[in-house]
């Protein structure tokens, strides 16, 4: 099973690792993982999708929990999530494959944001699937370099 | 006034009177400024038994216990001594003397990120960086260490740090304010309700009570409901003297080291009640298969604990003494009488006979002697080893006893320099450590700090020139084949004793074993106490 935790932390030197270590010292999964500022400057937002049996995933909120480190902290499941991914990918073109390429991003509505005299840099962010997808569907051209943040989520609005 | 002073004004805010340690430069502006108040300093032969007389202070006291060490190879040597602690939930203080502010992370020497080394069994730790930041590090440092599920708290301090000017101490009354922690002390109302109504239909109920009740000091809480409604109790290792052992309610010590009364009654009973234990490996080795269709109520400071390793029918999170406070005012009904006749049946007929041979001293019968011949209110420190699963399953304790021992990380040598501290916590308490030749060997070196520093801990030596329980261990998985256990028959403890002027008795067998008992316990001095048992007798 695949959970996102939302853990709001304070904006502190050393906290990523403490929460990192956490993760490695109980052999807990981390899929992804995604730390920025939050509207107050002092806290700081991790996005975290992890992966494995409920007791795992229980474990995981509860040991958190006891980081004093950790403000607060949301669990969901994928469905009840907006969740995105910005991937920026270099690749390598020529004149045969360069229209195709352009294809391929609008109908992923991906943007080319920088261009070069063989190669183009796009970028797409959308969800985990559809940033892998545009992968897959650039297997044919010869990608040089591929960045990705990680997945950032926050629990759907309430209706 | 520097650093250092305002570090040791805010350790006698808190109450400090004992501090365990090492001097080192990186930490010595905060020895002068420590003695120059009035707190007492022990100055121990290696690091990591700071941490260890800490713990068995805070034990004696219910206190948070305070050592300190220099920077590098000091704080390094402390690190046993906190995991030590950590794995028991041992309220400690520990502070680390740091270089210097603008060093840090250049490797200079003796330099070491303890902070880092340490994270993952320290409740919280702290590198002060800002001078100012003091007084409000150190409250909290205390009222985490000491509230919630206890712990060990680390504090590096570089030394420019303790050197410098601090403008205005004002040290903090009040309960630290962190948005962070709060730990939960009162137990779900509804909760409660629920184990009450568990309790009056349980036919065969059974209460395992673990090392949260004595942290929680809730030790005549739980006698007082248990005498109520009869319930029976077994504890965890680090639970013995939750009942004196001759309680008409108490049925041992259960585990893959415990009274096999004791294991029968947690398999057979429909209703269990941990209360302050954590389903350790050793308590409970296949907890989904053990408590398969029983009704097992779970209570722990630790919300992580409940469902770590076993899923609960009723998780309670909060603090033992809180929790049976609540029990003590439902009116239930109990009908287990048959269950409790079944166990004083169970506890009556597997009674362990030991034999070993007579050319050596039965140290099952020493211990039940011991234990008969020591104070009422005396403190039995055991060390990790057989001499450890002896002690706990011959153990005698009455009501006022105490037993300690390094229950989760089962650190040889923790038991000289824990009664150590629990002397300089209680100089009057009688104290016993008993180890084996091995964990002697790792901290004999205490020999001298029991000395110089006044602190009459008698010390139970089980010579059997074996690393005992290792060895029994590999007669049993290597077919007998025995490597990096023997250890010889040095040192010559008599000699050793002399050395350090502290007196010294011996006892080859049974003969005379108990007027030498009671010449080992008849005055308040130090004294070794040499016993040599079978080297190839396995305890379990």
């Amino acid at each position: 099973m695949k959970k996102i935790y939302s853990v709001l932390v304070e904006n502190r030197s050393g906290v990523l690792s403490k929460v990192s270590g956490l993760f490695a010292r109980r052999t807990f999964n981390i899929d992804s993982l995604a730390v920025g500022e939050t509207e107050d400057s002092n806290i700081s937002c991790m996005t975290i999708v992890s992966s494995g049996d409920n007791r795992t995933l229980e474990q995981i909120e509860k040991q958190l929990n006891k980081k004093l480190d950790v403000i607060k902290i949301k669990t969901f499941e994928e469905e009840e999530a907006i969740s995105r991914e910005l991937m920026l990918i270099k690749v390598k073109y020529n004149k045969s494959n360069r229209r195709e390429i352009m294809e391929t991003c609008q109908a992923m509505k991906a943007d080319i944001v920088d261009i070069g005299k063989y190669q183009m840099m796009i970028q797409i962010c959308d969800t985990p699937e559809r940033t892998a997808l545009l992968v897959k569907l650039l297997k044919g051209v010869s990608i040089v370099e591929l960045a990705r943040t990680g997945t950032l989520a926050l629990s759907k609005c309430e209706i | 006034m520097i650093g250092a002073d305002a570090i040791a004004k805010c350790l006698i805010k808190e109450g400090v009177d004992t501090i365990f340690g090492y001097s080192g430069v990186a930490i010595d502006p905060f020895w002068n400024s420590v003695g120059k108040e009035n707190i007492r300093t022990i100055l121990v032969r290696t690091e990591q038994n700071a941490g260890h007389a800490a713990s068995g202070y805070a034990r004696t006291l219910g206190k948070t216990g305070v050592c300190a060490v220099t920077s590098g190879p000091g704080a390094t040597n402390l690190l046993t001594g906190i995991a030590t602690a950590y794995a028991d939930s041992i309220p400690l203080v520990c502070i680390t003397g740091q270089v210097n502010t603008d060093q840090i992370g250049s490797d200079v020497f003796q330099e070491v990120d303890v902070t880092g080394a340490a994270e993952s069994f320290v409740k919280y730790s702290y590198l002060i960086r800002d001078v100012k930041d003091i007084p409000r590090i150190i409250h909290e440092a205390f009222f985490v260490a000491s509230t919630g599920r206890k712990g060990p708290v680390l504090i590096d301090i570089p030394c420019d740090v303790q050197l410098q000017r601090i403008s205005d101490f004002d040290y903090p009354d009040d309960e630290p304010k962190m948005r962070t922690y709060k730990p939960t002390i009162k137990g779900n109302a509804v909760q409660i309700k629920k184990v009450i109504k568990v309790l009056e239909y349980a036919k065969k109920p059974l209460i395992i009570a673990g090392g949260g009740v004595f942290l929680s000091n809730a030790k005549k809480d739980l006698r007082k409901f248990v005498e109520k409604h009869q319930i029976p109790v077994v504890s965890t290792m680090m639970g013995i003297g939750v009942l004196p052992t001759d309680h008409p309610m108490y049925y041992g010590m259960v585990g893959n080291n415990g009274n096999s009364y004791a294991n029968r009654a947690m398999r057979e009973c429909d209703t269990l009640l941990m209360v302050g234990a954590r389903v350790a490996d050793r308590a409970v080795a296949a907890p989904d298969m053990t408590f398969d269709g029983k009704v097992l109520v779970h209570m722990d400071v630790d919300p992580a604990e409940i469902g770590k390793n076993v899923g609960p029918t009723i998780p309670i999170v909060g603090d033992i003494k809180h929790i049976f406070a609540d029990f003590m005012d439902a009116e239930f009904k109990d009908r287990h009488e048959t269950w409790v006749n079944m166990l004083d049946l169970y506890r009556d007929s597997m009674k362990e006979e030991h034999h070993s041979s007579p050319d050596f001293v039965n140290f099952q019968a020493f211990v039940k002697k011991l234990c008969t011949a020591m104070k009422d209110d005396a403190v039995y420190v055991a060390d990790v080893g057989q001499n450890q699963l002896i002690s706990c399953r011959n153990i005698i304790m009455k009501d006022r006893n105490k037993f300690f021992t390094s229950g989760g990380m089962g650190t040889m040598g923790y038991s000289i320099p824990a009664a150590m501290g629990v002397k300089a916590a209680e100089r009057k308490t009688q104290v016993i450590a008993v180890c084996g030749d091995g964990a002697f060997q790792m901290s004999m070196m205490e020999l001298a700090t029991i000395k110089q520093f006044d602190l009459p801990v008698k010390i139970v030596v089980m010579r059997n020139e074996y690393l005992g329980l290792v060895r029994e261990h590999q007669s049993r998985e290597y077919d007998g084949e025995y490597n990096m256990v023997y250890l010889g028959s040095d040192p010559d403890l008599s000699k050793l004793s002399e050395a350090y002027g502290i007196r010294y008795i011996k006892a080859e067998n049974m003969k005379d074993i108990d007027e030498k008992i009671s010449d080992f316990l008849s005055d308040d001095s130090a004294v070794i106490f040499e016993v040599l048992t079978d080297p190839e007798e396995n305890v379990i």
